[in-house]
């Protein structure tokens, strides 16, 4: 005590709350930044090579401990179990870890910077990793290896075989494939087959019709069109569709490769302004530009609307609120006069992501667990319970009961047979998807007409990765 | 006994000083450099890149709006939240009826005191649950519901509240106002209280209306308190993400529509996680570190006035 420059002690207290808060104010930021020195092991481990034994043809030990992450969403993480009790069973005494969560960054992004991943991961939800930030780390392992592997139901083909068109392809960053998108999704929109049977609509073929029958549906007292505005990306599901429709698979391509001059294509116009005619009638469900995905297919399931875009787990997804003899079903999107592909065309791919990281401790027990998922028995468990289908061919047993929604998306994938897009940029070329998420908004609003928003997706292109 | 001083000290410090600099210091020192290389957040493999990041983030629109954001939120949020807390408390502690005898706050302030401080019991999670009720978009909304029925909004175009592109941080913001108000309410009564009453009792005896004794008394007797919550606030104000993520649209961690409610946190996030610029994201948050460095150091300085001793 005593020093002639004494601080007023209260002085003192204040200041130091004042940088403890300041510091805790800042840190929620940072300490995001906080990435891994880890290990320091960058190297990949070695890839499996494939064996000549049918029944292991990765060579796993059943001593190796199998670390699976499963992504707790619209498909739960039940289905997982019953692949990693097959595992247990083939390979009997093996370690199975199951983590089911919501959160695969939050949960793996520290794993990965510290060089211990789990052995396969299912990269989904919103809080997915972005497959291209993984790829350009080499953190994923390069599925090859898996294609060429026996079909376990028979042995005489190879996994390649059997996988519907397209999985390969969407799995494929830089011209190999590391992710096995195990479900088979169908974008398009969705309706009440009984709402159309008690009212005598007819789902239409071509946008023309789709059109004028919301006129009648709005004449009806119904609003014709729902979309999740909240995050626009589902209302892209429909002007996409309607310009790869128009334009043909090259355009779809182009755009894929986030080209500028796609935009100067006549297709992309001509589809944007096609959409553009659902805000000129002014067929918007009231306030569902502002609604998130559940409020606005709740109230789609309620009856206040006749039409929503989604993907096939919408069925899934919405089981809680769906009445009873809703008859929910799929409906490609209408076709434009001159249209490149056939009206059955549809936007289809292959969806869930499975991984297995490069830096893996039991890569092997990951690529067979993959194995395991691709038999006619797993698939139809899954089918069964997630109300999806899987990138299987012919994958459900026939004594699987299927729901209306994923009978009548079933019937759509058969109809398009091998004429189907997918507009992968939503998950490769994210930087610029957000910008055409942004301007799909601005127009379903009414705030840009669709010529600006040509403009804004061909200045987005410069966003490419 | 004063040669035993030290090591007395020096034992107690070691741990808290050890662990703030392990869980504080250092990761700001780690953000510094990974704000210098183009990391991509998904592996531990990095190039050097200098001051690329800096310069691009200067150059980047979307950046500079969501400072301006930043900033309004900056201005409007402490002024707002202080201005009404000031106001319930002198309400409630010394705005009752004058010349009953005593000074005394309004009737039933007890009361008005839990239910102003109730809103900060809650979460951040349920305050945006409760809020996206409140300004949902169709007539299920509290807000739209009830212009719709007073015949104030048509039912066909109803209010779209945080999806509007001119109206959406404000909508934000009245959550943080509304949330924030109680807290300092409670913080500016407790002050309120300390002030001795007499002073207020002469006051009143000379003929001060309620006003004056405000302004004259009260106000100068509070700066401590003000000069803190003004601190905590402008802090409140450089973060706001959870709210803003949750509240507005857009597809990743929210900031719509078109970057119209965008701030600097939710850019960060999205940089980060979705598209992989960790480096760019880590200097964006080097940038926000510094913005509240200086508003922290300014405030204090600014707000020095010198003390009354009561």
């Amino acid at each position: 005590m005593g020093s002639a420059t004494e601080y007023n002690r209260r002085d003192l207290f204040k200041r130091a709350a004042a940088i403890t808060v300041l510091a805790a104010g800042g840190t929620s930021l940072l300490a995001a930044c906080a990435g891994g020195s880890g290990s320091g092991d960058s190297k990949s481990g070695a890839s499996p090579t494939l064996g000549s034994d049918n029944k292991n043809p990765f060579g796993v030990k059943a001593s190796d401990a199998l670390d699976v992450v499963i992504f707790k969403g619209g498909y739960g993480d039940d289905y997982a179990k019953v692949f990693e009790d097959a595992y247990k069973k083939a390979y009997a005494g093996a370690n199975v870890s199951h983590l089911g969560t919501q959160e695969i960054s939050g949960k793996l992004q520290p794993r990965f910077n510290a060089g211990s991943p789990p052995d396969v991961f299912d990269n989904s939800g919103a809080q997915a990793m972005k497959a291209d930030v993984l790829v350009s780390a080499g953190q994923l392992t390069d599925l090859t290896v898996l294609l060429e592997a026996p079909y376990l139901d028979d042995p005489t083909k190879k996994i390649k075989d059997v996988l519907l068109p397209g999985t390969v392809e969407q799995g494929t960053i830089d011209g190999k494939m590391y992710s096995l998108n195990y479900v088979y999704t169908v974008f398009g929109l969705w309706y009440s087959a009984k709402l159309f049977k008690d009212k005598g609509w007819t789902p239409p073929k071509t946008w023309d019709e789709f059109i004028t029958l919301c006129g009648t549906i709005k004449a009806a007292g119904i609003s014709p069109f729902a979309h999740q505005g909240k995050y626009p990306y589902y209302a892209n599901y429909v002007i996409f569709s309607l310009i790869a429709k128009q334009g043909g698979l090259d355009l779809v391509k182009k755009i894929n490769a986030c080209d500028t001059a796609a935009w100067d294509d006549p297709a992309v116009l001509a589809g944007v302004k096609a959409f553009y005619k659902i805000m000129e009638g002014d067929f918007l469900l009231p306030g569902t530009n502002g609604m998130t995905h559940t409020e606005s297919q709740t109230a789609w399931c309620q009856g206040k609307a006749a039409f929503i875009p989604s993907g096939s787990w919408l069925e899934n997804e919405m089981l809680a609120s769906t009445p009873a003899d809703f008859d929910m079903a799929f409906l490609p999107i209408p076709s434009l006069p001159n249209d490149k592909l056939p009206a059955t065309a549809l936007w289809a791919g292959a969806g869930e992501p499975f991984m297995v990281p490069s830096k893996a401790k039991n890569k092997a027990g990951g690529l067979e667990f993959l194995r395991m998922m691709l038999t006619k028995d797993g698939s139809s468990k899954f089918v069964a319970t997630a109300n999806s289908l899987t990138v299987l061919k012919d994958g459900v047993n026939a004594d699987v009961p299927l729901k209306p929604g994923t009978k009548s998306s079933a019937a759509a994938v058969k109809a398009a047979g091998d004429v189907t897009f997918n507009f992968s940029f939503q998950d490769l070329q994210t930087a610029f998807d957000a910008e055409v998420e942004n301007a799909t908004n601005e127009l379903v609003n009414k705030r840009i007409t669709p010529e600006e928003w040509v403009s804004r997706g061909k200045a987005a292109t410069s966003k490419k990765v | 006994m004063r040669h035993r001083k030290t090591p007395f000290i020096f034992g107690f410090l070691v741990v808290p000083v050890a662990l703030y600099i392990l869980l504080v210091i250092w990761p700001y020192l780690q953000t510094f450099g990974y704000s210098l290389t183009d990391w991509s957040g998904a592996s531990s493999e990095m190039n050097f890149i200098g001051l690329d990041n800096y310069t691009a983030l200067f150059k980047d629109g979307a950046f500079l709006g969501a400072l301006r954001h930043n900033l309004l939120l900056l201005i409007v949020l402490p002024l707002a939240t202080i201005l009404l807390a000031l106001f319930f408390a002198f309400m409630l502690n010394v705005g009752g009826k004058s010349g009953t005898g005593g000074v005394q706050g309004v009737r039933g302030s007890a009361f008005y005191k839990v239910v102003f401080f109730f809103p900060q019991v809650l979460s951040v999670a349920i305050l945006s649950v409760l809020f996206q009720g409140v300004y949902r978009t169709d007539k299920g909304g509290l807000l739209n519901g009830v212009l719709i029925a007073l015949g104030i909004v048509d039912e066909n175009h109803p209010w779209d509240f945080a999806s509007n592109p001119t109206f959406g941080l404000w909508c934000v913001m009245g959550v943080l106002i509304w949330s924030g108000v109680g807290f300092y309410l409670v913080l500016f009564s407790a002050a309120m209280q300390s002030i001795p009453k007499d002073i207020y009792e002469a006051a009143l005896l000379d003929g001060a209306q309620r006003g004056t004794t405000f302004f004259k008394i009260t106000l100068p007797l509070l700066w401590e308190s003000i000069q803190t919550a003004w601190v905590y606030l402008a802090i409140a104000a450089m973060d706001a993400f959870a709210l803003v993520s949750t509240m507005t649209p857009g597809a990743y961690y929210g900031g719509g529509p078109d970057h119209h409610s965008e701030i600097m946190a939710t850019l960060l996030m999205r940089n980060f996680i979705t598209y992989g610029k960790a480096g760019y994201a880590c200097a964006m948050g080097v940038v926000i570190f510094f913005i509240t460095l200086v508003l922290s150091v300014v405030s204090l300085r600014v707000t020095r006035r010198e003390k009354i001793e009561f």
